[in-house]
């Protein structure tokens, strides 16, 4: 087990697109680490770049303290799971889980034992006989990470694993992968463009965008404190609302004024951090959990806003609702019991201790 | 509620033919069927009238009375006479000798290729991927007269061996072709999850896309077999003496004795000539086409 170490990587194609911009990035042993992005972010060409599959333009990467930039891919010592899970069809799942092995010239008797135990945790004893071909998708997939297991590698890296399951036998595996690292402990890498899987499984998450690292945190600290606009918008289901707004100076607080003459007061706590930006357009952002019915029985830090629906979605656990506010589209989440219809004014509290001000010109949030 | 423009009912002209599916279906079929005996009619007429000619004798065949495909008075002597021609039973030795070399030799050569072209990166290998494809394009009947150059050169002219040289110029090319296809319908991620695995590629090349692309190495494999056995013109070019003659040259030289046609034999011959390749198909013809589609419809 090991820690692994990218040191101003870049990656750049024929034609001088660049993949990945100069990305540093330190994983530590046994750490679980989750790089999430849109199509296109340089997510995967990161994790294909630890493997050795891609070749690196220039930078270090560097694996339990080893320089790997031009070592094989087979001994770098990593195991990888494909989000096609590339099993060898022409073996059977104990094949292609000690093929591995079986090249890298283990005694028989270890490779049995190995394939047995891994076969175990995974629950897939019984298909150990059966081709690729007899599998189902989820079990497929575990194969692909039995393969990964009895390896022992330093490191595991995960290509958008899931992404081929469907949405409930993704929740399954997500599940299966978080024990499976809580079984084996080894360091890994994992890329999905799902921000609820890399929310779930990460300790740490690393956003990426246009090739480069938007933030690096754990999940929680990214949900509450994103450092840019597009983390903000990109954690969290359904994204976050950003509606263009000015910042005033009034009597000693700060107020935020919203289309449609809504105004919001900012809360004491946060006027010392907002004030050098008074008297400036901002972006408001607030997630739509904390845009909510006024059932709340603790109004302290929360602002009134009345808006008329466009769009209900009930949801059972909770009734999510659109609005358009001068052409920004705003969504909130109610209680499902809170009686909304289309067009009918809906009064709403904001919980402005959950906000966030977004500087419209460098899209950081202050 | 009102019936809407866009209802079944109100819109006769688009819909008429609605329910019409099933004699569509029989219309397209009976079509079917009638172009297909037309074309088996037309594809088959020659071997059935070579099985029929084979069965007479000489004195019946040289009759101009009576239904030439009724044969009156069977016999297998022409077959008889060729098996047991030790002139036949060399033409027959010849072909399978250079069959098999070729065969093997084509098989190693475009697997390697195609390998190569298909999945390891390297400079121009696109342009050479082509350029394979373009000299299939140049027929034997062009390429015979240089060749005849090349092969006086190295002293094999009238010897199998400078068939053996030259019938890789026509299988080379299209099996490495169809098996670039066939490699390029294995997925990439096959060969990165051998490689992290520890493969070499050698490794992968034998462990991996040789069993995987099975269907295509069979395919590729009865082509180069078909070539090389019914090859025509390189042996007419290159060969001269009865004892280096494949089956294709020999039945249709050897047989006609000055202004003499052995009629008979000749058929027999053919047919006899024929058979291996038949049999071939007859076995693995699912494996053929599975073989020569895999490019065509895998991403």
């Amino acid at each position: 087990m090991a820690q692994v170490s990218l040191r101003k990587i870049v990656k750049a194609y024929e034609g001088g697109v660049q993949a990945v911009k100069g990305i540093d990035l330190e994983i530590a042993d046994h750490e679980f680490v989750v790089l999430v992005g849109p199509s296109g972010c340089g997510k995967s060409t990161t994790l294909r770049m630890i493997a050795g599959l891609e070749e690196i333009t220039s930078g270090d990467i560097a694996i339990g303290g080893t320089l790997v930039n031009d070592i094989p891919p087979r001994d770098r010592d990593i195991a990888m799971v494909f989000q096609n899970y590339a099993l060898y069809p022409h073996m059977s799942v104990y094949d292609n889980m000690a093929f591995g092995l079986m090249l890298r010239k283990f005694p028989k008797a270890e490779i049995d034992r190995r394939v047995k135990e891994a076969a175990r945790i995974l629950d897939i004893t019984p298909l150990l006989e059966r081709k690729p071909k007899a599998l189902s998708g989820g079990q497929r997939q575990r194969v692909a990470m039995g393969r990964a297991i009895v390896r022992d590698p330093k490191v595991f890296l995960f290509d958008e694993p899931l992404s081929n399951l469907d949405a409930k036998l993704r929740v399954q595996m997500r599940t299966e992968i978080k024990k499976v690292h809580q079984t084996v402990n080894t360091t890994t890498v994992y890329v999905t463009h799902d921000q609820v899987e890399a929310m779930t499984l990460a300790d740490r998450v690393v956003v990426m965008n246009h090739g480069i690292i938007e933030q690096v945190g754990p999940p929680q600290e990214l949900y509450h404190h994103p450092a840019t606009k597009f983390v903000a918008g990109f954690i969290g289901s359904p994204s976050m609302n950003f509606i263009p707004a000015r910042l005033e100076q009034a009597s000693g607080a700060l107020r935020l004024h919203l289309p449609h003459d809504i105004v919001l007061n900012v809360p004491a706590a946060r006027t010392a951090l907002y004030q050098p930006h008074a008297g400036k357009d901002v972006l408001f952002g607030i997630r739509p959990e904390h845009l909510t019915d006024d059932k709340a029985t603790d109004k302290a830090n929360t602002a009134p806003i009345t808006l008329k629906p466009d769009v209900i979605e009930p949801m059972g656990m909770e009734t999510l609702v659109h609005f358009k506010l001068n052409g920004t589209e705003v969504s909130a989440r109610l209680d499902p019991a809170t009686p909304a219809a289309v067009g009918a004014p809906l009064s709403l509290i904001a919980h402005m201790d959950q906000m966030h001000l977004i500087d419209p010109t460098t899209d950081k949030v202050l | 509620m009102s019936a809407t423009p866009t209802s079944r009912r109100d819109l006769p002209g688009i819909y008429s033919k609605a329910g019409s599916l099933r004699a569509e279906r029989r219309w397209a079929l009976i079509w079917a069927y009638i172009s297909l005996i037309i074309s088996a009619a037309i594809l088959l007429m020659p071997p059935v009238y070579m099985l029929i000619t084979s069965f007479k004798t000489s004195r019946e065949i040289a009759d101009q009375n009576g239904n030439p495909w009724i044969v009156r008075d069977p016999t297998l002597g022409n077959y008889w006479a060729l098996i047991a021609d030790p002139m036949f039973q060399g033409f027959f030795f010849n072909s399978v000798i250079i069959t098999l070399v070729v065969v093997v030799l084509t098989m190693v050569i475009s697997i390697l290729a195609a390998f190569a072209l298909s999945r390891m990166r390297f400079w121009g290998s696109q342009v050479l991927a082509t350029g394979v494809f373009l000299t299939y394009l140049v027929p034997d009947t062009l390429l015979f007269i240089p060749l005849y150059q090349i092969v006086g050169g190295l002293g094999l002219l009238n010897s199998i061996w400078g068939l053996i040289l030259v019938y890789p110029t026509l299988t080379v090319p299209f099996c490495t072709w169809i098996m670039i296809g066939y490699f390029a319908s294995i997925p990439k991620e096959l060969d990165e999850a051998a490689l992290i695995d520890g493969a070499t590629w050698p490794q992968m090349l034998m462990k991996i896309f040789i069993p995987v692309a099975l269907p295509g190495i069979i395919a590729a494999t009865i082509f180069a077999f078909t070539v090389s056995w019914a090859a025509f013109v390189y042996p007419t070019a290159f060969i001269t003496t009865p004892d280096q003659m494949p089956l294709t040259i020999g039945v249709v030289s050897q047989l006609v004795r000055g202004d003499t046609f052995a009629w008979g034999q000749i058929m027999a011959g053919a047919l006899l000539a024929a058979l291996p390749p038949v049999i071939v198909y007859a076995f693995l013809m699912d494996y053929y086409i599975a073989g020569l589609t895999a490019g065509a419809t895998k991403g």
